[in-house]
């Protein structure tokens, strides 16, 4: 690399700009997935843990990582897989849970259910099924506006 | 015997890669697209733990195999996986009835699990755990809404305990490897955690009317690789097929 080691500050910004393959409205850090950032003397270490053991997207993210911060001059960069402390959907920072129901995605409550429609903003809701399109997902429907719609669930 | 952690991990991952590539036959062929989707999400963490468990178990073998290897260059007499998992998927109700047998017990040893002193084995427990609650959470809520049912459902549903409950037994035997485990604090003895299950399974069986059967015959051999069942060998040759057909292939 030429020059100086980026500061850690502008990575976690870097890492800020890539989006979530599967809902791209939010990223990485949105997602609370990206743990640590470290120099490890000119190598740089980023630990990144899975939002489910099987979630396919895993792997992406991995890819989509690496491509991001060799574009930004990174040579030496090694990723590593962080299992404890397990994610939890309370590491969703608010932007992120704000862009996910602009999205149309009811963000995580701790109540365990969506607050309101993402659409409608009626709170008469009732879920359909605990599992949804994607493993981070249940589906819900709206009595008010009938339409479905995804609700992030809690873990 | 084979060092007994790798033997250990072996059948966690055995345990999660038959199951979970049982459960994912349903795929596109279950009785409700939300039936369907469940199945398939479940399916999916299964196999996430299995890279886990398995990927744990290459590296301590120290052999050079990974996961996939494990997976899919491995011949029957090689799978350590419990007799249960490897039952057939049979009708929607005995597809949950196995599920939820093998879920009840899955939790209760990954909590133990949680507090091994082999952290990586710790970290992997933490993680499933989180998962498998909310597949108990669904196979105890269909096990009950179905044998709770209709007359047609609720007679399934006995059907499949009945041709289920006698593999029950092996998930609670204990062996040398577990002895081994235990001493290094890896891993609970399974036997001591048969009588918390008996509890819960009374309770479960009463709400959704169904008969524990009394003859505690317990089919046993696949923990240990003795003696697996005719089910998994059919099994293994739609699952290994493309690397039985075209070996070391990669994508």
């Amino acid at each position: 690399m030429v020059g100086e080691k980026p500061s850690l500050e502008t990575v976690w910004e870097w890492l800020d700009a890539v989006p979530d393959p599967e809902i791209p409205v939010i990223s990485l850090t949105d997602l609370g997935i990206i743990r640590d950032v470290q120099w490890e003397n000119d190598t740089l270490v980023v630990s990144v843990t899975p939002t489910y053991s099987g979630c396919p997207a895993t792997s992406i993210i991995n890819l989509d990582i690496e491509t991001a911060l060799r574009a930004k001059g990174i040579e030496k960069l090694s990723l590593k897989r962080q299992l404890s402390p397990a994610w939890t959907t309370d590491w969703l920072t608010e932007s992120g849970k704000a862009k996910l129901e602009a999205y149309g995605i009811a963000p995580p409550q701790p109540a365990g259910g969506p607050q309101h429609c993402p659409h409608c903003r009626s709170s008469k809701v009732e879920k359909i099924s605990q599992f949804g399109s994607t493993p981070c997902k249940a589906q819900w429907r709206c009595k008010s506006c009938l339409e479905p719609f995804d609700y992030f669930k809690c873990i | 015997m084979s060092d007994p952690l790798f033997e250990f991990l072996c059948r966690m991952g055995d345990n999660t890669l038959v199951l979970g590539h049982r459960v994912s036959e349903w795929c596109g062929v279950a009785p409700v697209l939300e039936e369907d989707i469940a199945l398939a999400n479940t399916a999916l963490d299964l196999i996430g733990q299995t890279q886990l468990w398995l990927g744990l178990a290459g590296e301590v073998e120290g052999k050079g195999r990974d996961a996939d290897k494990l997976a899919f260059h491995r011949d029957v007499w090689d799978f350590r996986n419990v007799l249960l998992v490897e039952q057939p998927n049979g009708d929607f109700g005995q597809t949950m009835m196995r599920q939820f047998l093998f879920d009840s017990w899955h939790l209760a040893y990954l909590k133990a699990l949680m507090s091994s002193t082999n952290e990586q084995v710790a970290a992997i427990a933490e993680k499933s755990v989180k998962e498998v609650t909310y597949h108990l959470e669904r196979s105890t809520d269909t096990v009950v809404g179905l044998g709770d049912g209709t007359a047609e459902s609720h007679q399934r549903m006995q059907n499949a305990l009945d041709r289920l409950y006698p593999y029950v037994g092996e998930m609670f035997l204990s062996d040398d490897v577990d002895a081994a485990m235990v001493e290094q604090g890896i891993a609970p003895d399974p036997a001591s955690l048969r009588e918390a299950f008996d509890a819960h399974l009374a309770e479960v069986m009463a709400e959704a009317t169904l008969s524990i059967p009394t003859d505690d015959f317990a089919h046993k051999g696949g923990k240990t690789g003795v003696r697996h069942t005719e089910h998994l060998g059919h099994m293994l040759t739609q699952m290994q097929w493309l690397q039985r057909a075209y070996p070391d292939a990669t994508w």
